[in-house]
Order: structure tokens, then C-alpha cells, then sequence
């Protein structure tokens, strides 16, 4: 049923939906609004705490070392809230209810409730930010007992945890109304079905929140004399922890509806990626235990398998993933023709749109930097020798940034189009925008990591002891890193600006999308399919011999760098 | 082996295998994605420190 964009229909209970003309999905509006206004909002904390980042890693420069020590730890606390969790949670409920309503072609569930989940949202990191700014809540992201922050800090993230928590009740309830409804034939998407592992990671993560958080809350003003710091540290990081598994599962579901979208690939086995998002809503929560490896109080067996038994069976399902997203493009790329030798699909991508361009990035830097090291960083034995050093940051700036935040930029360049309407401004700079913003953040990771292996604490004002009692150095080494990371941290500084300037003005001083600019330059190429992110269905049996050689060089690296660490303990742990 | 059954009105019924009817249902889902790290992290972990003798006075 073909439907003018510009007129919107009355659907069932007065939902009015308008009929996409450019993937012929039925949009509705209240989800569409809702969309807009979590990307929007997303978007603002993405700039801010990014702005907060490069003051941070600026100040980490021994040459520049920009800010006094009050305002490092202060703008540090700012950083990790804004971005680890208000850009980031945002941008999910975007997608929480693109990958239900949009791509199930149904209401919305409740929408009273979702403005209600995006008012209660908003007021809770407003809120964080100013007991933050305020200057006396500077306490890290994971805010340690006994280290106490101003109430309305730990009351903004309760907040915020309640507002999040009724937008996924109403993402579960809007797959009730699809299902009611009979708006999808089978299975749901795939697509969707990532969602909904990031939906159930999130139902988890939000509880460990309220469980810690409010009698912290409560403390905070007096009504609990104590709460016991290593009781806290398992609990906070239930939900510090799984927070950031639901960006994983948020960003897979973008790579496989990016390179639907664009190449029309179909995933090679859905079963098999299936039973890999299953892994993740089983496994990929006790990651979490990773955080307490070297805390004397549990024991070795809850370590091991929480980590290393657990945590693996959650790195497979990454793994088929990783493997699976590049084999979908070549067989696609093949069946559209590209056939020449191993890599002729790969280099004929459509590499000049920055929404390819920033979902490979992605997967390279989440599964190379980020996944091998997160993997050394569950290995007990391994993790003694990075724990609490620069190290972690550099790991996880390679997973929510280099991955998650660049998937979720990635996408952004297909909603604009296609949710806004809008035409995107400055192409030539948005094309440039995921290989800047890469760049910089491979640097960030990899420096971070190299100064880590060094020894480097993390969240460390000054590497020099300049006012420290008893003098230490670390090796020349060391600085050169943490060098290179403040030149690196500019250079995505600039590769975020250069997505904000574009997003920003594309949304509001952009020109709409009209009928003869779609048929002159279609979001959506004529390779890619709306079909194939919204029907359940597995690529035939095809040959992938770029994606198996790919693979190999993914095993080697991991191998090999897995056995550096040893070397490394080793070194450190003489037993002769 | 077959996976075709009769329906009410005679005509074949696929059945569906148990691993997908498993994720064809997000609330169970939702129940096992709490339920196991809740039991297998957060409790676990909790009960272990609740172990730990409190140091005297």
C-alpha cells in the first residue's frame, strides 16, 4: 500500500503512521518523534562529554597538562557519565524503538509513557551533570564507596535508570502489539532481535543500578551509616559493567541493518547469529567480574568462571558475529556482482559512504583492539599485569568508542535521511568524518594501552609525582604515549565535531528530502533492501574465500598477541 | 525425521523446534537473561562476601 510521505494515515487507536518512500516501511509518527528527540538529545551529551574528553586527555599530556587537579577529576566524572552512559543509553532507546515500531511496521506501544521515560531521562542527567559541575561530586563514573558524591548525583542516575527502564517497557510492548497484530509473518528480524538482547541486557543492568544506587542514595543523606566497599564494587558493576553490553548488542544489530540497508546482505546462517545474540543474553553479563579479579575478598572459582568460562562462551558469540557481518557483505557483494579474486568485493564497498565506512571501522576496531583485549583482560592471570592501569580505558575506548559510538554514528547518516527527512549537509566532510574519528580513537586506544603495559595508573592527574612525598619514574616510553594519546584524542576531538557540525546542521538547517531528491540521490543504493533488515531469511550457501582469509588474519593477531601477554607476565612473575 | 503435524482443519502444521519457539519468546528470554546472572554473579558474589569473617574490634 503506497502512501504519500507528506499524508499521514490513521491506524489502529488513532496511531497515525506515514508510509516511507524510500523503504516503503510504515513509520509511526510517535515513534518517529521519539526518534528524533533521543537521537537529538544523544547527539547534545555525545558533545559535551567529548568536549570533557579531549580537556581530560589534554591534561594527561605531561607537555600540556592543561587542567589543576580539582577540575581533572571533576571533568573525568563528567566525561564517563556523559559519554559512557547519557550519549550512549539515548541513542539506544533511538534504536530500542527504530528496531520495534519502524521495522515491525507497527504503533508504538504506551506512547505517553515513552515521553514520559524521555522527560524523566532528561531531568536525571541533567541533574547528574550539575551535581557534577556543581564541584563536589567528583568521583569517578563508578563513584566508590567510601567516596561520597552530593545526593542529587546518585539521584539523577536513579532517574535516569526509571526513565530508561519505562522506554524498554515500552519496546517490550510494542513486540506484544507486532505479534498481536500480525505485523511481521514468522520470526522477528534480526535486527530486532538484537534489540531485544540489548533490551533484556538492559532490564538487568537498570536493576543491579536500583540495587546499589538508591541505598547509596540513601547514604548519601544520612538514613544508611555504611555501606561495605566491596559489596558495592559487585553490585555497581552489574550494572557499570552490563551497561556496556547493551551497546554491544545494540551496535551488532546496526552492522547487520547497515549492510542490509546498503548491500542487502542477508546474514549467512540466521539460527547461527541467533544463538550468538543468545550467548550474549546468558554470558556477556558476567563480563562484569573482570572489574574484581584482583579483590581478595571472592574466591578464585567465582573469578574463573565468571571470566574465563562465562566470558568466553560470550567472545564466541562475538566472534560469529564478527565473522558473520563481513561473510554476509561478500556474498553479497558477489551476488551484485563484484567476483574478481578474494578481495574485489571488499574494495569495490561502497567505501565513500560514510555509513559503510563507519560500521567496517567499527567492526575492525571493536574486534581487533577491543575484543583480543578484552579477553587478556578476563584471563585472571593476565589481568595483573594491566589492572587499574591506562590499559582498561585504552580497551574500552577501542569497544563503546571505536565501536559502539562509531556503529551508532554510522547509522545516524541513514536516519537522517530517512527518520528526519533531511538532506545530509556537507557530504564531503561527512564522508572524511569515520576515518578522522577512527583514526583518533585507534591512536587513543592503542596509546592507552602501550602506556598501560607500561604501568601508567589510570585516572591520574600527573604521571610525574611532581607533589608526590616519594618521587617515581615511569619509563621516557611512557610519556611519549601518553603523547601521542593527547594527539590522538584532538584528532577524534575533530572527527566528533566534524559529526556534530553534520548531524546538527543537516537536522535543523537541512533541505527536507523531497520526491525528485530521492530520485536523484536515494539514501538506500540500489544494492542495499529495507526488505532485508525487516524479513527473517539466511544468505544460500555461498563461497567466501576474502571472509575465511579475513578470519585467519583475525586468529593469528589474537594468537599471537594472547601469548605477548604471557611473555610479558612472565617477566614480571620470575618463578626460577 | 518429520516436523509436520495436522492442524484443526486437516492441513499439515509445521512444528516448530524447541530451540526457536525458545527465541521466538522474549519474555522468556528476559527471564533468562536476569535470571542467570543474577544467580551465577550477583548472588554468588554477594553470598561469598557475606562469608567473610568481620574483622574484631
Amino acid at each position: 500500500m503506497a502512501v504519500d510521505a507528506q499524508a499521514p494515515s490513521r491506524g489502529f487507536l488513532g496511531a497515525s503512521f506515514r508510509t516511507c518512500p524510500e523503504t516503503g516501511l510504515k513509520v509511526c509518527s510517535q515513534a518517529e518523534a521519539l526518534i528524533k528527540v533521543n537521537a537529538v538529545v544523544a547527539v547534545v551529551f555525545l558533545a559535551v562529554g567529548g568536549f570533557f574528553g579531549l580537556l581530560v586527555a589534554l591534561t594527561r599530556w605531561p607537555a600540556v597538562h592543561l587542567l589543576p587537579a580539582d577540575w581533572f577529576y571533576l571533568l573525568l566524572t563528567a566525561h564517563g557519565a556523559d559519554v559512557l552512559l547519557f550519549w550512549i543509553v539515548f541513542f539506544e532507546v533511538a534504536v530500542l524503538y527504530f528496531a520495534s515500531a519502524i521495522i515491525l511496521n507497527c504503533r508504538l506501544a504506551a506512547p505517553k509513557f515513552a515521553w514520559l521515560a524521555f522527560v524523566l531521562m532528561v531531568v536525571g542527567a541533567v541533574l547528574a551533570n550539575v551535581a557534577v559541575l556543581q564541584g563536589e561530586s567528583s568521583v569517578m563514573f563508578t563513584s566508590y564507596v567510601p567516596m561520597q558524591a552530593a545526593p542529587h548525583f546518585y539521584l539523577g542516575l536513579i532517574v535516569f535508570a526509571v526513565g530508561t527502564l519505562i522506554a524498554v517497557c515500552c519496546f517490550f510492548g510494542t513486540l506484544v502489539i507486532a505479534r498481536e497484530e500480525r505485523s511481521y509473518e514468522g520470526s522477528v528480524p534480526l535486527v530486532t532481535f538484537g534489540a531485544i538482547t540489548a533490551a533484556i541486557i538492559a532490564v538487568f543492568t537498570l536493576a543491579s543500578g536500583a540495587i546499589i544506587l538508591i541505598p547509596t542514595f540513601l547514604w548519601s543523606i544520612g538514613y544508611i551509616s555504611h555501606i561495605d566497599p566491596l559489596m558495592y564494587k559487585i553490585i555497581w558493576w552489574g550494572m557499570g559493567h552490563a551497561s556496556q553490553q547493551i551497546n554491544v548488542s545494540a551496535q551488532v544489530a546496526i552492522w547487520y541493518a547497515v549492510a542490509a540497508m546498503l548491500l542487502g546482505a542477508k546474514p549467512l546462517s540466521e539460527k547461527v547469529s541467533r544463538m550468538a545474540f543468545l550467548m550474549y543474553i546468558l554470558f556477556l553479563q558476567l563480563a562484569s567480574a573482570h572489574h574484581l579479579l584482583v579483590e581478595p575478598g571472592v574466591s578464585s572459582e567465582w573469578k574463573i568462571f565468571n571470566t574465563s568460562y562465562a566470558l568466553y562462551l560470550a567472545v564466541l558469540g562475538s566472534m560469529i558475529h564478527g565473522m558473520s557481518i563481513p561473510g554476509a557483505m561478500e556474498a553479497a557483494q558477489r551476488r551484485n556482482g563484484f567476483n574478481n579474486g578474494i578481495f574485489e568485493w571488499l574494495r569495490k564497498a561502497p567505501w565513500g559512504n560514510p555509513a559503510f565506512s563507519g560500521t567496517m571501522l567499527s567492526i575492525v576496531i571493536f574486534g581487533f583492539l577491543g575484543g583480543i583485549t578484552g579477553v587478556i583482560m578476563g584471563t585472571e592471570q593476565l589481568n595483573l599485569i594491566m589492572h587499574n592501569t591506562l590499559y582498561v580505558p585504552g580497551h574500552f575506548h577501542a569497544t563503546v568508542v571505536g565501536g559502539t559510538t562509531l556503529a551508532f554514528m554510522a547509522i545516524t547518516y541513514l536516519l537522517v535521511p530517512l527518520i528526519f527527512r533531511k538532506e545530509i549537509m556537507f557530504k564531503k566532510i561527512a564522508q572524511w568524518q569515520p576515518y578522522v574519528f577512527g583514526a583518533g580513537i585507534s591512536g587513543i586506544s592503542l596509546f592507552m594501552m602501550g602506556a598501560g603495559t607500561l604501568g601508567v595508573a589510570r585516572r591520574h592527574w600527573d604521571i610525574g609525582f611532581s607533589d608526590a612525598a616519594m618521587s617515581f619514574d615511569y619509563p621516557a616510553t611512557a610519556f611519549l604515549m601518553m603523547g601521542l594519546n593527547g594527539i590522538s584524542a584532538i584528532c577524534a576531538a575533530v572527527g566528533g565535531l566534524m559529526f556534530v557540525l553534520v548531524v546538527v546542521c543537516s537536522v535543523f538547517f537541512g533541505k527536507a528530502r523531497t520526491p525528485e531528491s530521492i530520485a536523484a540521490s536515494p539514501t538506500l543504493p540500489s544494492t542495499g533492501s529495507a526488505e532485508t533488515v525487516t524479513t527473517y531469511g539466511s544468505e544460500a550457501h555461498p563461497k567466501l574465500p576474502g571472509t575465511v582469509v579475513l578470519v585467519a588474519v583475525f586468529f593469528v593477531a589474537f594468537v599471537l598477541y594472547y601469548y605477548v601477554n604471557w611473555k610479558y607476565l612472565s617477566e614480571v612473575w620470575p618463578l626460577s | 525425521m518429520s516436523e509436520q503435524g495436522t492442524g484443526s482443519g486437516g492441513a499439515p502444521e509445521e512444528r516448530v523446534p524447541a530451540m526457536q519457539r525458545l527465541l521466538d519468546n522474549p519474555f522468556l528470554l528476559l527471564f533468562l537473561g536476569v535470571a542467570t546472572p543474577a544467580v551465577l554473579y550477583l548472588l554468588w558474589g554477594v553470598m561469598e562476601l557475606s562469608q567473610i569473617p568481620l574483622a574484631p574490634q
